[in-house]
């Protein structure tokens, strides 16, 4: 049996610290170990985005980082997108504009999303199709989801 | 009426004398949803929790010599092993599987495998472990011996003379009579309407060809999961994420010899599932593993296992034949469909037969179905099983017809479109439907009206799905701030817990936020059937209209008893009681719940219904591509679904699944395909090589929204979840045409089969 490794991270702006073992990911880390089970696990090979998650600034799929490579890492998953009890204005328009069906591939299109906008606050419909084509969504036909960052661009521009 | 919410999304409605029904709010659930907080099937964690994998077939088809799991069990950390022995023998039995049924012996087999390993990744014994990685380590060190033996992986191979045989006990079912022939051919089943020959022999052009489809996965993002703990009571509780709560609890009732009662089952958020979670897998793994261990077990499926060892749906081989006069009517139409079952005997094919030639009015036809077992899955549901596969063939020839005929190829599917009593082939007669004004209203489309654009190609295409009824039950309770409390049964993939809940506001005057929906458990609440066959919104939104009335009944005579006057006289609308007689006589709901205490108690309601007057759908597409002359790519440039939803109760949810279900139709069109090897295993069981359709292979998918009411709901509803996953596959293939010229007969239509075409 493998020995575990003392990992310090900071996950949603507060420090967690966690022990785990060489060959758990990061995505077996946020749910099993932590108890974050927003992030969804749709394929673990990297392949589906449904893990996607912040990590120093990059989105990165959790499944495809080991936990004890998050040493030291700033990490934002789902659970961190909300400030307290106001939803942040992709989640309003993740809601009225009907983005998500089944929701499983929702946290990691949030997140995603909120990456793109950070970086480009008024992408065009092609840019957010292009940003957001690594992460699959099953339900939607991608219609809502494109018009719901489109949505959420427009509301943080006013903002 | 109509209402454009955007120049994208047009809703035709017919009826729009509602408060709540037609109106868009937020679903109850989101905010759970995109915060993270929803608990899916995989999420659930209990105190003990053990964790169990799976070993499966690495052959096609092989016989078991022997299983040995000394080793495995051996192993720090492992808790327990099961095998298919493991399960009680039982005498084999018919059962009952949420959309159709199959042999016990089948269903078990499938589940962990006795004597035969019928596909690569059948289920061969499960192990439970304090960890996965533990348990995975353990499937190593189980020891199998096989003798394999040589696999049949389309339906051609396995109806071939001296064609290797999956079961000895299957014999061929011909027309309703069993041969004795034991053979990969479960049954032919003919449907016969007028004589086809007399039909063929008075059209001027007959076109015919042959069509052949390959097996494709329904590609929900949450893969299989199940936790049980089997109390050392008695009783198993079952958490899981599944379509139809009750159909898993009835499942393990039989696999396992229980009674019903003896078997709980919580349905979780479900992470998609268009057919794919009506069947059980591991559930019942989970369950003898608790059994053995005293522990709650969970299972979870990896990507891999979702595609090889879970339901994919069928590929299929087809002859489609249809013959015209020069006038554009059409005489006669043939069908041959030969559709595969996977492992054991149930293709779609019957549902196929229902709907190839659903579209239109014909007085000869005959449709002829076989179901064949294959070394594949055991096929599953998929989004109008069997009617995309069908709608393949007989939506491209009508289009050679319609081209022959030099008429326009929506005028010539109306000159010839089925209506209120037209009797299909398969024996019933339609009532209301909404063929006739889906045609028209892709007619009259400003896409269909433009102009393409210069190289681009254009198809058009529609596609018919019956829907189904069945059992649903639901509760309303009245809260005393004068909200209500609505339980049902339906596990919701796509919003439904806020269309039925509407359903129940429309009756009682309220605002759909004032209806707080759950999903419960087979405990808590009537048998359910379900969530498929595009039946939810239809029937539990149906049991949420009866259960409404009732509590809209006592909210009445409870005013009655306070204002000590006669019910008859009172109404309730809006949420306010009044009284015809008497306009001093006047209370909101609010103002009533808050008094219900005091005026003789609570009100609640409940229902059971098996509504029967289920509304098909049909659904139609245009779309335009363009071909990449150089390597074959197919360009989605511009695609329009419309479908008839009768009532749509929330158009936003309706758009989502026509959007949705066009696009799984485009990836199977296009891309999606299970390549398989030559010693019969999938080679391509991953997300990354089973290429579904990303946000950047797609345009925006423009809806309209048709309402021809059905005359068999309150509301008028059809139920939407299902036709329009139907015409993608033929609209796709006519536009190709259209652009190349090349006329595509086998899916998917992959940039390699568009280079060698003809």
């Amino acid at each position: 049996m493998p020995g575990k490794t003392y990992v310090q991270t900071t996950i949603n702006g507060e420090q967690v610290d966690f022990l785990c073992e060489p060959r758990q990911s990061l995505l077996e880390c946020l749910r099993d170990v932590i108890g974050l089970t927003g992030t969804k696990e749709g394929c673990n090979d990297g392949n589906c985005g449904a893990c996607t998650v912040n990590m120093d600034g990059r989105v990165v799929t959790a499944c495809l980082v080991l936990g004890v490579e998050a040493e030291g890492a700033n990490i934002e998953t789902i659970e961190g997108v909300a400030d307290g009890s106001n939803l942040h204005p992709l989640q309003l328009a993740f809601l009225e504009n009907a983005a998500l069906q089944c929701g499983i591939c929702t946290p990691g299109f949030i997140v995603s999303s909120k990456a793109l906008l950070e970086q480009n606050p008024d992408p065009t419909e092609h840019e957010i199709r292009f940003w957001l084509a690594n992460n699959l969504c099953r339900c939607t036909g991608y219609d809502k989801i494109v018009r719901a960052v489109q949505d959420a661009a427009k509301r943080l521009q006013e903002a | 009426m109509t209402t454009i919410d955007n120049e994208s999304n047009v809703v035709l409605a017919t009826n729009t004398d509602f408060k709540v029904v037609g109106t868009r709010p937020v679903r109850h659930d989101g905010t759970d949803k995109v915060t993270g907080r929803a608990l899916y099937g995989a999420d659930y964690d209990a105190s003990g929790l053990l964790h169990g994998k799976i070993l499966r077939s690495p052959h096609a088809h092989a016989l078991i010599k022997s299983v040995n799991t000394s080793k495995a069990e051996s192993l720090d950390g492992v808790k327990a092993v099961v095998t298919a022995s493991d399960f009680p023998q039982v005498a084999d039995k018919t059962v009952e599987l949420g959309e159709d049924d199959t042999k016990l012996e089948w269903l078990r087999d499938n589940i962990l495998a006795s004597d035969k390993a019928l596909y690569g990744g059948h289920a061969i014994a499960g192990v439970a472990a304090a960890n996965p990685h533990i348990a995975e380590e353990a499937l190593k060190l189980i020891e199998v011996e096989y003798e394999v033996l040589p696999a049949v992986l389309t339906t051609q191979e396995a109806m071939a003379d001296n064609a290797s045989i999956l079961h000895k006990s299957l014999t061929t079912q011909e027309l309703g009579e069993d041969t004795g022939v034991v053979s990969n051919v479960a049954s032919h089943f003919q449907h016969v309407k007028g004589d086809v020959s007399k039909g063929f022999a008075e059209a001027d052009i007959v076109k015919e060809r042959e069509f052949n489809t390959t097996t494709v996965h329904q590609g929900y993002i949450e893969p299989h999961n199940g936790t049980a703990f089997w109390s050392a009571d008695g009783r198993l509780h079952v958490w899981c994420s599944t379509q139809g709560s009750f159909v898993v609890r009835d499942s393990l009732a039989d696999l396992l010899d229980l009674p019903v009662s003896m078997v709980r089952v919580t349905p979780m958020e479900i992470g998609g599932a268009f057919g794919g979670k009506i069947p059980i897998y591991v559930e019942p793994v989970a369950a003898l593993l608790s059994k053995k261990t005293g522990a709650p077990v969970k299972i979870v499926m990896s990507r891999k296992e979702t595609f090889e060892g879970s339901g994919p749906t069928s590929g299929s081989y087809m002859k489609i034949k249809i013959g015209a006069k020069k006038d554009g009517t059409i005489t006669a139409a043939h069908a041959w469909m030969a559709m595969e079952a996977g492992a054991y005997p149930g293709s779609p094919v019957g549902a196929a037969a229902q709907c190839v030639f659903a579209t239109y009015d014909l007085e000869n036809a005959l449709i002829d179905g076989y179901d064949v077992v294959v070394n594949k899955p055991k096929t599953a549901a998929y989004r109008a099983p069997g009617a995309p596969n069908a709608a393949f063939g007989t939506e491209q020839v009508i289009n050679e017809l319609a081209e022959e005929l030099q008429m326009d190829p929506i005028e010539f599917r109306l000159k010839n479109v089925a209506v209120e009593g037209t009797r299909r082939p398969d024996g019933p007669t339609f009532r209301r439907i909404g063929a006739k004004e889906v045609l028209e209203a892709m007619r009259d489309h400003p896409h269909y009206q433009s102009k393409k654009q210069e190289g681009q190609g254009r198809g058009v295409a529609i596609g018919f799905w019956f829907n189904i009824g069945f059992d649903s039950a639901c509760n309303i309770a009245v809260n005393s701030d004068g909200t209500v409390n609505l339980t049902e049964g339906s596990t919701d993939i796509g919003g439904s817990r806020t269309s039925i809940a509407m359903q129940a506001a429309e009756v009682l005057g309220i605002p759909a936020e004032d209806v707080r929906p759950s999903v419960v458990d087979t405990d808590t609440v009537g048998f359910t059937a379900v969530t498929g066959g595009s039946r939810t919104t239809f029937a539990t939104g149906w049991a949420a209209y009866e259960a409404a009335q009732d509590v809209k009944q006592q909210c009445l005579e409870r005013a009655a008893s306070i204002w000590d006057v006669d019910v008859d006289g009172l109404q309730m609308e809006d949420g306010v009681i009044s009284s015809t007689a008497d306009s001093e006589l006047r209370m909101t709901l609010k103002e009533l719940a808050s008094q219900l205490g005091s005026s003789g108690g609570g009100i609640s309601g409940s229902a059971s219904v098996n509504p029967g007057g289920v509304g098909g759908s049909f659904a139609g597409n245009i779309a335009d591509v363009s071909v990449d002359s150089d390597t074959g790519k197919v360009t989605v440039e511009r695609f329009t679904c419309v479908q008839d939803a009768g009532k749509a109760i929330h158009p936003s949810y309706v758009e989502g699944q026509m959007q949705g279900g066009s696009v799984q139709g485009i990836g199977w069109a296009l891309n999606e395909e299970y390549f398989m090897g030559d010693d019969g295993n999938m080679n391509n069981s991953s997300l990354l090589d089973y290429r579904m359709p990303t946000a950047l292979d797609l345009p925006m998918i423009d809806t309209v929204i048709v309402e021809v009411a059905n005359p068999g709901h309150p509301f008028g509803v059809r139920g939407v979840g299902e036709a329009n996953i139907v015409p993608p596959t033929p609209t796709l293939a006519n536009a190709i045409y259209d652009a190349t010229g090349k006329r595509m007969t086998e899916l998917p239509m992959s940039p390699g089969a568009i280079l060698a075409a003809e």
